[in-house]
Order: structure tokens, then C-alpha cells, then sequence
């Protein structure tokens, strides 16, 4: 059986195997069905690759999706023809809104049978343009193996993204001689490297008269992997670094620099900072609405730089005064050397004070149990070191207000689509990535129960993660808003809940249970101690508000504290 | 015919240059669908060069939510070019067949006012005049508006393509790489 040579005359399932060789995937995560059954049988000729079974093909995404996040490089996952590829548009937006590298293979009926309403027949990648960055319906063998390694250089270059193959039956079978080529170029797709050399001096000379300058850094930072040069610019120069929440953990949240998050629920000082800054450096961000609050009120007096990969992101959103087009690593790398330490001391007292005055990240001193105990608890407990992976909701904005960043790529969520349910396939794939780490599923006990059945496969293949549930007994973001919003009608917000600890001890997996600091203290201890998956339900205070916020159609500047 | 509203928008005028897959249209198509631009027209023919179609897209709007369009046209990995042709000194083009109604004895009449038009007579019935006419949508318009006057009976148009005057502005094979540099100079983004 052939395995990772490059040509000979091999089947569809085979090329796509060695493709997946090449480019140095050793996991696949996935359901078989009707459709997929050749590819699942060339798959059983290459036990290098991993095969992860998913209880539902979205948990079979997002596990992908933390795979690709963890490593930096292209996840793949798998499903069959009909309800497997529509049950894979739920992770395949988010990888997309997310910029996450995912290579979807799906089976497709037989090509003869191609619109003719076959069993399990769904127009597959008609489902998918809108939510992925390419896709294909191969029709033709001898195609297969420029479009199989296609899709790993456009998942993973430029701006990455989802790209779908959708493979009919017979193509998987069907046979060629015809070659994986080496390199892949498409003409029309030209990523940018570094910005333009006459933009990246104007944004020097802005940066080095600056007097009240802030950096925001996004997941462009992570993906270009700019961490070190972003350090670079902002000790050089002396300039605060505010992260968005996929920038979370590109700067150490424990630095001196370091002012935490922005946006909706970010930090009081960080938003007040953006406000009132004189200049603002964008990398590797968009200016998303939940970071940015009213456009309209967004840092009135500051000059704004912006670095995106993306072109599409230049002035979608605010007006810039310099743009530059150009990926964060190489960029930053030029634009290092030409600036200076910059007067910005009278800024950073001024911030320091406001800081120590509104202490955003200090949870409230009470014996409560309060969900935003249970996240500095676990942070003590990992010596900040865990990797941390949030659901959607009040649970994932106090994983990333609680807990100090201080490595990249140690937080991960699906900020942008925001489906509840990502948390616990998602950590699952972040750990087989990184089999030696600590990894930490935080979620709330509504999205929990969203993918809940992955806990066959976290017990299957005993993936070693902790799974904390935060649980209030409510869709607690859902609850806040109808409090405030609706003056507090709750409808669907709250929830009866099975007890989590007995759920996971069903599926094999140790269950704990935490309704105090102490319990807390105790159960996690106890986790880290066992070399295995453990669930604990932490049942938090039930009616505590996810703050600082920023109320909708407000700006920064009116970030309410509590 | 245009309605009021239509008559009041602004529009757009631009050329795709895009890979000949299938596929292709849908998924120009959907980026202006979900991205909230209203199509007024679009035309798809083959370019001089092989294996590259070429896309005549009227959108509704201008300016800065037209260069959002053009960018995130871009983004679709089929598309190699997009050039905004609104502000270029252009050939406007479009074709229409309509069958007018000759009712009354009016078909010289109709046929004479054709002529006027540089239309031409391609069908004649009893009681009907078919008339095409290849002109610029405003002079299509025009001939609409004289031809409701007798009764339309059946129209159709192909949509409007078009071509820059001039080789500077023009989108031939010789110029494309001419052009290709003042869209990347005017905002660093090609």
C-alpha cells in the first residue's frame, strides 16, 4: 500500500491520505457514512493518521477547528454525503468568521447519481459557498490531487479559512497516476506579505510623536505568529497593549504594558484607554462590533493605524488615516526598526492610576461562590500555564477577564459566530494537538449540553481534559440581557439541568461537584491529579452579571462597571 | 422599464475578469447577495483570453460601500480582476428584443419609429412588430418608452456590457497589466 510517495497509481482515498501525510496531519476527526465508506477504508491503510470518531459532525469541526487553533496548521475533519455535510455548517462559519484553517472532506453521492435526488443527496457545496473560503465538487480523478493539496495552501495562507472538498463516492475509488504537485500556485490569490514600505514610515513617524498611543492586537498577531515583534514594538516604543479576544495571550497579560482586553466586556481601563487615545495601532483585527462599540464614539480623537492581511478589512468599518495591507509578522518586523521610544510616560502613569482605581479584573470579595472564582482558581492551580478553551456566553467572557494570558495560542473561542457548543469538541481537539499540555474546557451549563455527546469520544479516547461547567442554572447571558433589557422577563433563560457529575460518570469519566471556594479548591486539586479526563460541575451564584459592559448602542467611553 | 426608484439610484459599473468554472457565477452572485448589494444587471460572456470569463456587474451605490464590494469580490479565489469602470469614459452596450403591438394599423408607424431609433425590424405579424436594438441602456430606455406608447408585448434584455475607451483606461490583454497598477496605486490593496 502505497503511503507518503508522491506518484504511482493510486485511488482517491490514497491521494487524499498522502496529501494529508504531506502536510503533516496526524488526526482526522469525523463520522462515516455511505457516501465516505471508500475514503474510510483507504484511511484504514494509514494508521499514522489518527482517526478521532465524533458523536456529531459538528463536534467533528470544532475539533478540527481546535486542532488547527492549537497547532497553528490545517485541521481536517470528515463527514459523509447529505445530513453529515449540513450537520458541518455550524463549525465551517465559524472557522470562517474565526480565520480558522479547516479542511472539510465530505463524501458526495456517486457522480452518476449527481442531482438526481439520491439518497443522503444534499448540494453540498452549494450549502457551503457562503461559509467557507473555497470549496469544490471534484468530478474528475485526475484532478484530485492539485485540488486536495489546493485546499491545504488556501485553508492555511493568507488569511485562513475553511476550504471544502466534497468528494462523490466513486472518485474516492476511482484511480490515477497523475501527480500531488509540490507547490501550489493560483493565479487571482496573491496574500500580502509585508505592508508597503512608504505606509509603514508614515505609521512610524505617527508612532514616534505620539503621546498617548495604544496598540490593539487581534488573532492576526496569533495566526502570523507576531508575538515576539509585537513585544518588540510596544517595550521599544512604550506603548500600552490592549488584546481583542482572539488577541488574547499574544501579549503577557502580566506585563507591565499589558491592559487586558477591550469591548463589550472588556477591562474599564482598557476601554477608557481606546477612548481617549491619541493614536491607535490595529493589527491583525477588524473592528468587530463587540470590540468597537458605537463606531460613532470610537476613539474620537485618535489617528488610526491599521495592519490586516485582509484588504476587505481596511475601512470596512472606520476610516483610517494609515492603511497597510500586509501580514502582522513581516510587517511589524519593518516597521520595528524605524521607531523610537516614544514620550508616552505622562499616558501610562495616567492609565496605571486609572487602573488601580477601576480594577476590572478583580473578582468581588465575597463568600460566594462566584463564576468568576472558579476561573482564578484554576488559573492558580495551573500556575497560569493551562490552555484554556470557552464556550459562548457570560462563561467565556470570564474565562478571558479571570484568568492571566501570559502564553499565545492558551485561549481559544469562537468570538466570532459564537456557537454555543464549541468549548468541548473544540478542547478536545486543542489537546490531541498538544498531548502534553494542560487543557481546561470552560463552559456553561447551557452550551455544554449543545455537544455533550462528545463526551463518548473524550471517554473513548480518554483525551485527558478538564471540563469545568459553569454551571448558574441559566442561559446566563441570555438572563442578564432580559434583566436589564426586558425588565427582567425572563423567557428561555433558565434551565433544568441533569446532574453533570453523574452524566460523566455514565459516559465513564470521573465526575466532581464544587458549590463552594473551598469545594472548588478541593475538586480541582483533585482534577490536575488525575492523569485522565474529569468533569467538574462548579455550581456558581446564579444571578451574577458578566461586567465591566458596554450596553448596546453605547460607546467605550460609557463602559458601565457594575 | 425602470421604475421610479430605479430611476433615482446611483449605480455602479464594473467588470470581473474570473476563472471559466462552474460555480463561478453563483458565487459572485451570493458575495453582493449577503453583503446587501442589489444587482441592477449582469452579463457573463467569454474574454479574449481562454479559460477567463468576463462579467459586466451594474450594482446599486458608489463610492466607499462600492469599494467594499470590489473587495470582498476580490476575496473569491476565481476572481482575478475587478475593475469599477463607473467614473471611465465607457461603451455601454445592450440588447433588446421587443415584440410591440401593431393593433390599429399601426405597424409603419411603429417601423418608422424604430428607424429613428437605429432599431431593426426582425419579425412582423398581423398585429405585431418585433424589433432589436443593441444601444446603450439609456437609448434602450427611450425606445421602451416610445414602444409602451403602441403596447409592449414582450421584451427581453441581455443586460448591459461594456468596454473603457482608450487603452489607457481600457481592459484589453495589452492594457490589463497598465491598469492593474493604477488600481493597486490608488489603494495599495490589489
Amino acid at each position: 500500500m502505497s503511503n507518503d510517495s508522491k506518484s504511482g497509481r493510486r485511488s482517491g482515498g490514497q491521494i487524499i491520505c498522502d496529501v494529508l501525510l504531506q502536510e503533516g496531519v496526524n488526526a482526522i476527526f469525523g463520522m462515516p457514512g455511505g457516501a465516505s465508506l471508500p475514503f474510510y477504508d483507504a484511511l484504514y491503510h494509514y494508521p499514522q493518521i489518527r482517526h478521532y470518531l465524533a458523536r456529531h459532525e459538528q463536534g467533528a469541526g470544532f475539533m478540527a477547528d481546535g486542532y488547527a487553533r492549537a497547532k497553528n496548521q490545517v485541521g481536517v475533519c470528515t463527514s459523509t454525503s447529505g445530513p453529515g455535510a449540513t450537520n458541518f455548517v455550524t463549525s465551517m462559519a465559524s472557522a470562517q468568521m474565526d480565520s480558522v484553517p479547516v479542511v472539510y472532506i465530505t463524501g458526495q453521492v456517486a457522480r452518476e447519481f449527481i442531482g438526481t435526488d439520491a439518497f443522503q443527496e444534499t448540494d453540498a457545496t452549494g450549502v457551503s459557498i457562503p461559509v467557507t473560503k473555497q470549496n469544490y465538487l471534484v468530478k474528475d480523478i485526475d484532478e484530485l490531487p492539485r485540488t486536495v493539496k489546493e485546499a491545504f495552501y488556501l485553508a492555511k495562507s493568507g488569511r485562513p479559512g475553511p476550504v471544502h472538498l466534497d468528494i462523490p463516492k466513486d472518485i474516492f475509488l476511482a484511480e490515477t497516476d497523475a501527480p500531488i504537485p509540490d507547490e501550489i500556485e493560483v493565479r487571482g490569490y496573491q496574500p500580502a506579505s509585508a505592508g508597503d514600505s512608504g505606509m509603514i514610515r508614515r505609521a512610524a513617524d505617527l508612532i514616534n510623536e505620539a503621546k498617548k498611543p495604544v496598540i490593539i492586537a487581534g488573532h492576526g498577531v496569533a495566526i502570523s505568529e507576531a508575538w515576539d515583534e509585537l513585544r518588540v514594538l510596544a517595550e521599544k516604543v512604550n506603548i500600552p497593549v490592549i488584546t481583542t479576544l482572539h488577541g488574547v495571550g499574544c501579549f503577557p497579560e502580566t506585563h507591565p504594558l499589558s491592559m487586558g482586553m477591550l469591548g463589550m466586556h472588556g477591562m474599564y481601563y482598557a476601554n477608557i484607554a481606546v477612548d481617549q487615545c491619541d493614536l491607535l495601532i490595529g493589527i491583525g483585527f477588524r473592528f468587530d462590533d463587540r470590540v468597537t462599540g458605537r463606531v460613532s464614539g470610537f476613539a474620537p480623537n485618535a489617528k488610526i493605524i491599521h495592519i490586516d492581511l485582509d484588504p476587505a478589512e481596511i475601512e470596512k468599518v472606520v476610516q483610517t488615516d494609515v492603511p497597510i495591507v500586509g501580514d502582522a509578522k513581516a510587517t511589524l518586523a519593518q516597521l520595528n526598526p524605524i521607531v523610537g521610544r516614544a514620550e508616552t510616560d505622562t499616558w501610562l502613569d495616567y492609565l496605571s492610576k486609572l487602573r488601580s482605581e477601576h480594577p476590572s479584573e478583580t473578582p468581588p470579595d465575597t463568600d460566594q461562590f462566584l463564576p468568576q472564582h472558579m476561573i482564578r482558581q484554576i488559573y492558580k492551580h495551573s500556575d497560569g500555564k493551562a490552555k484554556v478553551i470557552a464556550d459562548v456566553g457570560q462563561n467565556q467572557m470570564w474565562a478571558s477577564q479571570n484568568f492571566f494570558y501570559d502564553h499565545p495560542l492558551s485561549f481559544f473561542s469562537a468570538g466570532g459566530t459564537g456557537p454555543m457548543g464549541y468549548a468541548l469538541p473544540a478542547a478536545m481537539g486543542v489537546q490531541v494537538a498538544c498531548p502534553d499540555d494542560e487543557v481546561w474546557c470552560v463552559t456553561g451549563d447551557g452550551g455544554f449540553q449543545i455537544n455533550i455527546q462528545e463526551l463518548a469520544a473524550v471517554a473513548e479516547y480518554k483525551i485527558p481534559i478538564k471540563i469545568g461547567v459553569m454551571n448558574n442554572g441559566h442561559l446566563g447571558m441570555i438572563r442578564q440581557w432580559q434583566n436589564r433589557f426586558y425588565d427582567g422577563r425572563l423567557m428561555g433563560a433558565e434551565l433544568a439541568n441533569p446532574p453533570f457529575d453523574k452524566v460523566a460518570e455514565a459516559y465513564g469519566i470521573p465526575g466532581l461537584v464544587a458549590r463552594t471556594k473551598d469545594e472548588a479548591d478541593e475538586a480541582i486539586a483533585k482534577a490536575r491529579s488525575i492523569d485522565g479526563p474529569v468533569l467538574i460541575d462548579f455550581m456558581v451564584a446564579e444571578n451574577e452579571d458578566c461586567m465591566p459592559m458596554v450596553f448596546p448602542g453605547a460607546s467605550l467611553a460609557e463602559t458601565v462597571e457594575a | 422599464m425602470l421604475s421610479q426608484r430605479e430611476q433615482s439610484i446611483q449605480y455602479s459599473t464594473m467588470v470581473l475578469l474570473v476563472e471559466d468554472h462552474p460555480g463561478v457565477l453563483t458565487k459572485v452572485s451570493m458575495v453582493l447577495r449577503r453583503r446587501g448589494f442589489n444587482i441592477a444587471s449582469l452579463s457573463v460572456g467569454h474574454s479574449e483570453q481562454p479559460g477567463v470569463s468576463r462579467m459586466t456587474i451594474v450594482v446599486e451605490g458608489t463610492g466607499p460601500r462600492i469599494k467594499q464590494c470590489e473587495k470582498q469580490l476580490y476575496k473569491l479565489i476565481e476572481v482575478l480582476n475587478v475593475y469599477d469602470l463607473t467614473e471611465y469614459d465607457r461603451v455601454d452596450k445592450e440588447l433588446a428584443i421587443v415584440r410591440i403591438s401593431g393593433q390599429g394599423g399601426k405597424r409603419a408607424e411603429i417601423t418608422s419609429a424604430a428607424q429613428a431609433f437605429d432599431a431593426e425590424v426582425v419579425d412582423l405579424g398581423k398585429d405585431y412588430v418585433t424589433c432589436q436594438i443593441t444601444a446603450s441602456p439609456y437609448s434602450i430606455e427611450r425606445f421602451l418608452e416610445m414602444a409602451s406608447d403602441f403596447g409592449i408585448m414582450e421584451l427581453t434584455r441581455t443586460g448591459v456590457v461594456t468596454m473603457a475607451r482608450g487603452r489607457k483606461a481600457g481592459l484589453g490583454a495589452q492594457s490589463v497589466e497598465q491598469t492593474e497598477k493604477e488600481v493597486t496605486s490608488q489603494d495599495g490593496t490589489l
